[in-house]
């Protein structure tokens, strides 16, 4: 018979093994860093398993682990701010070498330029976001969360959520128009 | 002529619209190429062999370096300033005593020569005294004969 204790760890070990890798996409296009988002989701997951007898399943394990994620990477760039001087030491890729991973398919040679430079344009509006509207402008177009999720693990009203998500878009197309 | 204008407006907010609709399916496009190009790079990065532990292992030790040199480079700087301090209060010791042994010797140099000039003057003197009393002595002694 299996106690609870390892009941409780198989439950979070099928967990890490479901929504691990959707963690560390969020935090990877959050932040554009590998070390960084890697270091991060393991960070995630080590304070999920602190506080996983606290789980009380009234969200999804998906969103309160994305609710922990979002929390993690504000205060790693609260601490960035903080410490000034290390402002300029980031890993961050640059925004053309972010834009490679576009998958060929049955473009011609010109479709896939013109499809690169295009995405190259969204991650240029991305890095001009607030923090709120980049957290929620990537949660909606690319973990494709509904909006009442991604309320929930922002902890924002679903109308906040809206109108972070009209501006991203506001911005994006005004980036896609200076690209035309 | 009104129904003409009538089948402008409507003409007018047709394209609008068509417009619009090709723009949000364009907007849509680039958005799913986005979206596309976000998971092929987590997959592929996610795919990749584990070398997070090292990574975080190799800021540690970075910052751990960081902090080394800084502390090396404060003691170097402390420990310059005040070599550089005794260097230059050992060759002002060195620079006053040279001055001192200089004046020392000039001072026995300026001692020797007075004494020199006395003894000359001296010798002169008692070379002098007799010759210039010799004629008297001379008197004298005549007229102690007489």
């Amino acid at each position: 018979m299996a106690t609870a204790k390892e009941i409780a760890a198989q439950e979070f070990s099928s967990i890490v093994q479901s929504h691990r890798q959707q963690i560390f996409r969020f935090l990877l296009a959050s932040t554009r860093d590998l070390d960084l988002a890697e270091t991060l989701t393991q960070e995630c997951f080590l304070k999920a398993h602190r506080n996983w007898a606290s789980f009380r399943g009234e969200s999804s394990a998906m969103t309160w682990l994305m609710r922990i994620a979002i929390n993690l990477q504000k205060d790693h760039w609260r601490n960035r701010r903080m410490q000034f001087w290390r402002r300029t030491q980031t890993n961050s890729v640059d925004l053309d070498e972010a834009s490679e991973w576009l998958s060929s398919g049955e473009r011609s040679a010109e479709q896939k330029l013109l499809a690169k430079e295009q995405v190259a344009h969204v991650w240029e509006a991305v890095k001009g976001l607030s923090e709120r509207q980049r957290t929620v402008f990537l949660l909606r177009y690319v973990e494709e969360q509904e909006l009442s999720q991604i309320a929930r693990a922002t902890g924002l009203s679903e109308g906040t959520v809206k109108a972070h998500l009209s501006r991203a878009l506001a911005r994006v197309r005004a980036e896609l128009r200076g690209q035309q | 002529m009104n129904g003409k204008a009538e089948y402008g407006d409507k003409a007018g907010q047709v394209h609008q619209e068509t417009e619009l609709k090709t723009q949000e399916a364009e907007l849509e496009q680039v958005l799913s190429n986005f979206r596309m190009s976000v998971h092929a790079w987590s997959e592929s990065a996610y795919s990749q062999p584990r070398t997070v532990a090292k990574a975080a292992g190799h800021r540690v030790w970075r910052r751990a370096a960081g902090w080394a040199l800084g502390c090396v480079l404060l003691a170097g700087s402390i420990s310059g300033g005040m070599y550089e301090r005794h260097h230059q209060r050992e060759m002002a010791r060195i620079e006053a005593a040279r001055q001192a042994e200089q004046q020392r010797i000039a001072a026995e140099q300026r001692a020797r020569e007075e004494e020199e000039l006395l003894a000359k003057v001296d010798s002169d003197v008692s070379r002098q005294v007799p010759s210039a009393m010799e004629p008297l002595a001379i008197l004298m002694a005549e007229d102690e004969a007489r």
